[in-house]
């Protein structure tokens, strides 16, 4: 455990250090979507050093995501555990957070969770028309939306036909 | 909360921010009055996350109307989002009149989210280019919400008015009950009329967009478009309101101002 003292970048140089935090926060999740962390949504945008405090910038998902205190709250744990005393969590609110953003293999994720990926890019107008979603349980391309909003303000409702299960659809944003 | 603080005429761009901030808020504030109460799970569900968007938008909003009023007052205490949202009183709030009006049924509340957020979608798709970076970074951000806040009341404005004898009927009288508030909209207060600078936006402008997309939206659901020249309510941008919004900050404010500086 670090004194809290100027330094706090005192195993290796500032690059390493900022790589370290990277890796740190990779054990940062989504509250609401636990096998995601804040790297695979792409929350975090830049982390900076400044003497002896660290500065996370973030992007908001939702405008009234209610998840992102929390996750600046953890994102502070998570750091403070490692050692970093002072954390500065700033928001960024451009460029817009966008579901583009989104690793592969968090979309890989979401599906072995239950949650249907994003479909498409958002700059394809389609976006907002209903293309086909996968369900997540058969495969089965054949399912409706039910709503286009869920349990969070990220999430739609749809329903397989074929196989009957509903499952929630990670809206492209 | 002094009124002189953040209803100085000259500040222009805190007025601004507080019309878009309070538009946000009470829209918001009138919408979660249908959670637990929706017809049915899921447009219960919808409704409360519509809700949700806005106020999480009054936010940021509210957070930069803060920023700008500190950077231009002198005094030792800083002002916050909180002392926006809940300790000023209603001459103060610069919202649309549409949005403190009585949720009534699905009919009225779809038409009001219609209407609003087809405003908000093109108020914000020409405020991503306003030359204040703050107004321009919110309104980018708002603007992918709105854009499914305008699907989903548009397909329900069709399911209604394409709907039976009664849902027709409803959705009829909720088009021409809220038509008159819509004027507003379209109407330049003082601290937006300056669109020259390219701060805010020339309000004007927008109309004949969000009249079109009106009147293919009413076709396809059916029902008939309004008498355009209808007299128009106005006043809510500039502090004069109808008699609901006092109700709704006793509701929304009271704990606040019952137990000053209460925090979770």
């Amino acid at each position: 455990m670090n004194d809290g003292g100027a330094d706090i970048v005192n195993n290796g140089s500032k690059e390493e250090t900022i790589k370290r935090i990277w890796e740190i926060l990779r054990s940062v999740n989504d509250p609401e979507i636990p096998v995601l962390s804040v790297i695979d949504l792409g929350i975090i945008r830049n982390i900076k050093i400044e003497g002896d405090m660290v500065q996370v910038l973030i992007t908001p998902t939702y405008s009234g995501c209610p998840a992102m205190d929390f996750i600046g709250m953890n994102i502070r744990k998570a750091l403070l555990k490692n050692g970093f005393e002072k954390t500065n969590i700033k928001h960024v609110l451009s460029p817009a957070w966008t579901t583009d953003w989104m690793t592969e293999e968090a979309k890989e994720k979401l599906k072995s969770y239950g949650i249907a990926p994003p479909v498409s890019k958002t700059f394809d107008k389609n976006y907002l028309t209903n293309l086909p979603v996968q369900c997540p349980h058969c495969h089965s391309l054949n399912t409706n939306l039910i709503s286009q909003f869920g349990s969070t303000a990220c999430k739609a409702i749809y329903q397989c036909n074929d196989c009957g299960e509903p499952f929630d659809y990670f809206k492209c944003h | 909360m002094s009124s002189k603080a953040t209803n100085n005429p000259e500040n222009h761009l805190l007025n601004y921010t507080l019309h878009l901030a309070d538009s946000c808020l009470i829209m918001g504030h009138r919408l979660s009055e249908w959670t637990g109460h929706g017809p049915m799970l899921e447009q219960d569900i919808a409704i409360s996350n519509i809700a949700l968007d806005l106020i999480g938008q009054a936010r940021n909003f509210y957070q930069y109307a803060a920023e700008i009023s500190n950077s231009n007052s002198e005094k030792e205490k800083k002002i916050t989002e909180d002392d926006l949202a809940y300790l000023r009183d209603a001459a103060d709030f610069k919202n649309l009149l549409i949005t403190e009006l009585p949720n009534g049924d699905w009919a009225k509340t779809i038409g009001k989210i219609f209407f609003f957020s087809l405003w908000q979608f093109y108020f914000y798709q020409k405020l991503i280019y306003s030359a204040d970076k703050q107004l321009a970074a919110i309104a980018e951000k708002s603007l992918k919400e709105a854009t499914y806040h305008v699907k989903w009341s548009s397909d329900w404005v069709i399911r209604l008015g394409d709907g039976t004898e009664e849902s027709k009927n409803r959705m009829q009288r909720s088009i021409s009950d809220l038509w008159p508030y819509t004027g507003e909209m379209f109407v330049p207060a003082a601290f937006e009329s300056d669109f020259k600078n390219r701060v805010c936006i020339d309000v004007t402008s927008i109309r004949n967009d969000w009249t079109k997309k009106v009147k293919e939206v009413l076709q396809e659901a059916t029902t008939d478009f309004p008498d355009e020249k209808t007299w128009m309510q106005s006043g809510g941008k500039n502090g004069i309101h109808t008699e609901h919004l006092g109700f709704i900050l006793a509701e929304m404010q009271f704990m606040q101002r019952a137990y000053p500086g209460l925090e979770w």
